[in-house]
């Protein structure tokens, strides 16, 4: 171990959003690595301990990303993995104004921290394939290089594409330290709670009429590796990271045995922001825009520089199905046993067509 | 399965021709075997005993075991088969969005009937095309509406000895317009932009593009197979970023379907379109306007034009200059000669 020194994996770790869900996981897998000395974990003082059970070997801190100022420098931090990133507006806890709070003013108090902190020599950030914006002149895959043509409507999309110009900043301002940007598809799998779980659980699922999508997830545990190792080993630059392959969004629905129900698409925005201020549903514009336009983004610059493939998007989601599968409207075997029946009863009245004539 | 597994399947084969009522060259083999039993133990005198006891082919994937096998009832149980895995979400569609068991059973029969039995298309040139690896079919538009990129793509895939799917680069108001955006894909189509048309001929697809856009389908009745300008060339930087081969493709007898007369254009842009069509029977008739003229169409594929040397020239603009215009010089030659073969636009 050389902590402090140029390479090989960092002595002290500073996971962000120890919080939420991948935060939390991600801070539990890097204590168990024993290439790591320490791992902190920091979280804003409001948010409730859910994961307490996990956070068995990870120190960790309440503070507010505002009152951060020298304590990263203090703390003589190696590297730091920033996931307290916000996906979708809550309600309950400020809504839309808190969500852009936490993500672009948390990343760049979390940055400003950062270039003050100067044995830091790596720093990963949790970024999304959002960052491509949503156009109907929009290549069908996306390459780390493709610039998005349209800023997107959604209030995350908007963030992200924050996050990501604060990043560049900060990589033009320490150059010494490496700075990977992975930008995740929707998380997916057996255990993960996110937007878009939520939403294929539901047995009706709405869709906008005339729109079929093609959408790509990734398994959460995949998430979890590509994490890890971006704060164990050095890979400077910006990665897509999801399953590859593709389902439409109609395949997947059926896939999971739920009944789509396509919503004229004004309808759609409408409905999201009705449910939104009566305060249930968390489906945004951003989840419309996907809806409409899909994304497709091309993972080999992470297969090659990782040596890692995550699991297929198609596998990703028979995960998550085989763990929802109790609430399933139509099941395969039904549609099997409804095949051979109306086969059977074809053939019945053909041969007693037959036999009469 | 994704496209390319599936024409290197079909270019295994051999080359055959294949009636045209038969599309999918699987399904062939197994309608001649009632007649012609490829099992000597089963070669009996009685024709209809050897069809019943016939090994029926059961289509991949079916859920149905015991099938005592005709026809019909291999047609009706292949047609479940199909609606089950539709149902159920087991396909599969490649990053664009393609999903060759739709198109495959689906959309090219729909087209096909319009292309042979209405359209009567004569193909000639089909040799010209890449029996395998990545080729770019360029044509020239014409129609009102874009017909004939669908008839070329499913006339394509059915003389082709390789049975390949030609991949359609549309203008981005397809896309914008729900459902017809989801047919394009489906069949094989995606935005005309040089990321996606690198990406497919990179990976040894064949690309179906007409360069003339809107200027091509929009233009009136008495422009008819006069090309229109071809654009910034990027069809021919991306061939040759690839050096993929060039195959220009002339088609005649999509101008009458929907004779032009005049454009409305203040109406088209208030309905936020390219142009409006006043042809003789459309707005009149109202939806009977929408029938296509039963035109003669015939299709020439021109020898291909190679590339592979010019690979450094991509961002020369004078090379790619050039290259289109031979690609529409060779193109309007090609219609002026396959004009000539077909003097009564309505002809059997």
């Amino acid at each position: 171990m050389t902590p402090g020194g140029t390479s090989g994996a960092p002595g002290v770790v500073v996971v962000t959003g120890l919080g939420r869900y991948l935060g939390a996981h991600v801070a539990a897998r890097l204590a168990a690595d024993p290439r790591i000395e320490r791992v902190i974990g920091i979280d804003s003082p409001e948010s409730g301990g859910e994961f307490a059970d996990l956070l068995d070997g990870v120190e960790q801190l309440r503070v507010d990303a505002g009152s951060l100022g020298n304590l990263l420098a203090d703390l003589d931090v190696d590297a730091v993995v920033h996931l307290a990133l916000v996906t979708a507006p809550d309600p309950q806890h400020g809504g839309r104004a808190a969500m852009k709070e936490q993500n672009v003013i948390g990343t760049m108090q979390l940055l400003a921290a950062c270039q003050r902190a100067p044995r830091l020599r790596k720093i990963v950030v949790r970024s999304s394939t959002a960052a491509y914006g949503a156009s109907f002149r929009d290549p069908a895959v996306f390459t780390e290089e493709t610039e998005p043509r349209e800023v997107p409507r959604g209030g995350f999309g908007r963030d992200i594409l924050d996050i990501e110009g604060y990043v560049r900043g900060f990589r033009r301002r320490r150059p010494d330290v490496t700075a990977t940007v992975l930008r995740f598809a929707p998380f997916i799998g057996s255990t993960a709670d996110t937007t878009l779980t939520r939403y294929f659980s539901q047995p009706l699922v709405p869709t906008v009429f005339g729109r079929d999508p093609r959408l790509q997830f990734l398994h959460f545990d995949d998430a979890l590796e590509v994490l890890h190792r971006s704060a164990v080993e050095d890979h400077p630059g910006t990665y897509n990271v999801a399953g590859p392959g593709v389902l439409s969004l109609a395949q997947a629905i059926r896939r999971a045995g739920r009944v789509a129900v396509p919503v004229l698409e004004p309808g759609l925005s409408n409905a999201a922001a009705l449910a939104r201020s009566l305060g249930f549903g968390r489906i945004g514009l951003d989840q419309v825009d996907l809806f409409v336009h899909g994304r497709v983004v091309d993972t080999g610059r992470l297969e090659r520089e990782y040596g890692f493939t995550p699991r297929s998007t198609a596998a990703a989601f028979d995960d998550f199905i085989r763990a929802h599968h109790g609430r399933a409207v139509v099941t395969r075997e039904q549609l099997a046993a409804a095949e051979q029946a109306v086969l059977d009863g074809i053939r019945q009245v053909r041969s007693a067509v037959r036999e009469r004539s | 399965m994704n496209g390319a597994g599936r024409e290197h399947a079909g270019a295994e084969g051999g080359r055959f021709d294949v009636p045209l009522d038969a599309p999918d060259p699987a399904a062939e083999p197994a309608r001649r075997n009632g007649h012609r039993p490829a099992d000597p133990a089963a070669a009996e005198p009685a024709p209809d005993a050897a069809a019943e006891r016939d090994e029926p082919a059961r289509p991949a994937g079916s859920a149905v075991t015991d099938v005592p096998g005709d026809h019909w009832d291999r047609k009706v149980a292949g047609g479940l088969a199909f609606l089950r895995r539709r149902l159920s979400g087991d396909y599969e569609v490649d990053e664009f969005g393609f999903d060759p068991d739709l198109t495959e059973r689906v959309l090219h029969p729909l087209v096909r009937v319009l292309y042979r039995d209405w359209f009567r298309t004569e193909v000639t040139g089909i040799e010209n095309v890449p029996a395998d690896g990545a080729g770019l079919v360029v044509g020239n538009h014409s129609g009102t509406v874009a017909l004939d990129a669908l008839i070329l793509a499913t006339a394509l895939h059915d003389r082709h000895p390789g049975h390949r799917f030609l991949r359609l680069l549309g203008a981005d108001l397809v896309f914008r317009m729900p459902v017809v955006s989801e047919l394009a894909r489906k069949s094989g189509g995606t935005v005309a932009c040089n990321p996606d048309a690198e990406r497919l001929l990179g990976t040894g697809e064949l690309v179906g593009v007409f360069p003339e856009g809107f200027k091509g389908i929009g233009k009136l009745y008495a422009d008819r197979y006069k090309l229109q300008r071809f654009g910034r060339g990027g069809f021919v930087s991306a061939a040759l970023r690839t050096g993929t081969p060039i195959v220009p493709v002339a088609i005649v007898g999509g101008e009458e379907i929907y004779p032009m007369l005049a454009d409305i254009k203040p109406l088209a842009r208030l309905l936020k379109l390219p142009y409006f069509p006043v042809t003789p029977t459309f707005p009149w008739l109202g939806p009977l306007g929408m029938v296509p003229l039963p035109s003669k169409w015939l299709i020439e594929f021109c020898p291909p034009i190679p590339t592979a040397h010019l690979t450094d020239s991509a961002d020369d603009p004078l090379v790619v200059f050039n290259l289109a215009d031979q690609v529409r010089e060779t193109i309007q030659q090609t219609l002026h000669k396959l004009l000539e073969r077909r003097p009564d636009p309505f002809g059997p």
